[in-house]
């Protein structure tokens, strides 16, 4: 069976292989390879699931029998601890912001970075090129280093501990990448058709949105799906910037709650929470696993 | 055919890939019309305003209050030059923090990198030493798998190994599982000895995926010819692996460790979500940590934009290391072979 494969898959192919006369077998060697190479992608990829399984089993276990075991199966299977997670402990509220927050900042940052970076690929004027390096200082610098004055700044403009606030500074921080990334793929974009758009009469803003916007909708599929990971796990700027517990955003108000009260958490919630905070994620993963990869790949095609 | 499965993802990088050829699309001159102002003014203007407001200015500004004795609250601030750098050399425990911040950019990458090759190579070129270069079957599943981590949110990895290390935790029911009893409630994040090595192992599961994906695809750019060609010669599987495949993709290598490293210079949220005190004995606190504390628990904001510095500094150290590095053994390499 093996070897049918073979033969179809090198036919297919077009390579030098001969038409096999005789029939290759595994050698012990190739053999023992596939076995040790299985072997050890079986054991990261049960690294990886085990821990998730198990936490979706706790998630269901009172903290008497968390602590009791950790491989019991819960006595009753019930919701309990998700709703005491989503009501009690605001998860609910947390996940809202969040969607509110990165929701609007994806959507902004998209449309700014692929504006600004249209103008610095495609025009060229005095101080194209510093600000072309003023992003990738933006890129390099950590965060952390800002954070300070960030909060001042903030603070002096009174957006300090409220959404908007938090909205425009994911957007900032966002900017560098979204615009380097998209710089490339405008860069790429063949001349010939804004020329035409500009014979048939189409000014600088139908331009961008008829025309090259379009065009770039692959590239703005990645840079999206890589910012909204990026925004959706952003942690410093909100523990920092947004103070008021109203206004948690999901990774902060977990981190309050698995770090609140020290013993007296409610582990089963904490258990249903996290499962919460990953299930989302986990049904995005599975429809744009294609893609997401996909996007990886063409960083490294660079 | 475990191998289609990427053929359109490449199909479509390549035709991505920028073609290199400089454009000249702005040279031509243009008449400053109203469409062409105001064009530039919202696409240029408006996010180069956000940019510098909210990145730009508080880095200047960093540096500036680096220098002082501001507290934050106060108007008052005085210039006191170097002196929060040198009481920063001089705190054992910011030093500590740099220690470990050290550590932590050497050997998350290293592990990271050396994992996540391994498991690439076996799944691009694993398979049988006939016919044409292929991996192993289901190698699409292994993918998938271990690249998810890397969506999960980081504090949610970090909790969640949290509650795995516990000493009642899942680490050591199956150690007591296979008959290591002396682990029964053992501390893994409250000993001195293991807090470290538990910690990095958590920021490793995150990201190993990440990069095994991004080193498929590297090595899948790389010609079956090539392979073909190394085989023929009689190169083993070890041999092919580094002197083909590593070579090849020194420069996807180079980018992962500059990531992985900077990530590691911060790993703020791992060690506030694995131990938000620092740890046993301050073994796992980290200058962002330090930073964070100095800054918004004690408001000594001069102090902590001289740590934020330091930190910058180190940052752009740690790239200018591993470009040169990648340099000098990347020249020697090329004399070696020809």
């Amino acid at each position: 069976m093996t070897t049918q494969a073979i033969t179809t898959a090198g036919a297919a192919r077009g390579t030098s292989e001969p038409a096999f006369t005789r029939k290759p077998k595994d050698t012990a060697g190739d053999r023992a390879v596939g076995a040790f190479s299985h072997t050890v992608l079986v054991i990261w990829s049960l690294i990886v699931i085990l821990p998730l399984v198990w936490t979706l089993i706790t998630s269901f276990k009172t903290t008497r029998e968390i602590f009791a075991s950790p491989f019991s199966l819960p006595a009753n299977w019930n919701f309990d601890n998700y709703v005491s997670a989503w009501t009690q402990e605001g998860i609910g509220n947390y996940f809202l912001n969040t969607v509110i927050v990165v929701g609007f900042a994806l959507v902004i940052v998209m449309i700014l970075g692929a504006m600004c970076a249209y103008v610095l690929a495609r025009y060229t004027f005095f101080g194209s090129r510093a600000i072309y390096y003023l992003m990738l200082a933006g890129l390099t610098f950590p965060v952390f280093l800002a954070i300070v004055p960030l909060f001042f700044v903030l603070r002096n403009i009174g957006l300090l501990n409220t959404l908007p606030g938090l909205i425009l500074t994911y957007v900032a921080f966002a900017l560098p990448f979204t615009v380097f990334f998209l710089y490339s793929f405008f860069k790429g974009l063949p001349d010939e058709i804004a020329e035409a758009a500009a014979i048939d009469g189409a000014g600088e803003w139908r331009t961008f949105f008829q025309v090259m916007l379009p065009m770039a909708k692959p590239g703005m599929a990645s840079v999206a799906i890589f910012n909204f990971l990026g925004l959706w796990n952003q942690f410093l700027l909100p523990v920092a910037l947004n103070t008021n517990k109203d206004n948690y955003v999901l990774s902060q108000g977990m981190a309050s709650f698995a770090s609140s009260a020290g013993y007296a958490v409610d582990f089963g919630a904490l258990f249903a929470a996290v499962v919460i905070t990953i299930v989302p994620v986990l049904i995005a993963y599975v429809i744009f696993q294609r893609q997401l990869q996909g996007s990886v790949s063409q960083g490294t095609m660079k | 055919m475990t191998a289609a499965g990427a053929d359109p993802g490449r199909a479509i990088a390549a035709t991505l890939a920028p073609s290199g050829g400089r454009k000249t699309a702005g040279g031509r001159r243009r008449k400053p019309t109203v469409d062409y102002v105001t064009f530039m003014a919202v696409f240029l203007g408006l996010p180069l305003a956000i940019f510098l407001i909210f990145v730009i200015w508080p880095f200047i500004q960093a540096v500036f209050y680096s220098l002082t004795d501001w507290s934050g609250f106060s108007p008052e601030m005085n210039i006191i030059g170097g002196e929060n750098y040198l009481r920063l050399f001089n705190d054992d425990i910011f030093m500590t923090a740099l220690g470990n911040n050290i550590l932590l950019a050497i050997v998350v990458p290293l592990v990271t990198i050396v994992l996540a090759l391994a498991l690439a190579t076996m799944v691009t070129v694993g398979g049988p030493s006939h016919g044409p270069i292929r991996g192993l079957r289901n190698s699409s599943f292994y993918r998938v798998v271990s690249f998810f981590p890397y969506v999960i949110p980081a504090i949610i990895t970090g909790i969640l190994w949290g509650q795995i290390y516990n000493p009642a935790g899942l680490l050591n029911g199956l150690l007591g599982l296979v008959g290591l009893d002396m682990f029964e409630s053992f501390p893994w994040l409250g000993d001195e000895r293991t807090a470290m090595g538990a910690t990095i192992f958590v920021i490793v599961w995150g990201f190993v995926g990440f990069y095994m994906v991004l080193f498929v695809a590297a090595i899948k750019g790389v010609p079956a010819e090539t392979y073909e060609a190394a085989r023929i010669d009689g190169a083993g599987r070890f041999r092919t692996a580094f002197s083909i495949t590593i070579p090849l993709i020194r420069d996807n290598i180079q980018t992962a460790y500059i990531y992985l490293g900077i990530l590691a210079l911060d790993a703020f949220v791992y060690m506030q979500a694995l131990n938000p005190g620092g740890g046993p004995n301050n073994s796992t606190l980290v200058m962002s940590q330090q930073l964070f504390r100095t800054a918004f628990n004690k408001g000594e904001f001069g102090q902590a934009s001289a740590m934020g510095v330091v930190l910058a500094v180190v940052t752009l150290v740690f790239a200018a290391i591993v470009f040169l590095v990648n340099r000098l053994t990347g020249g020697k390499e090329e004399r070696g072979r020809a």
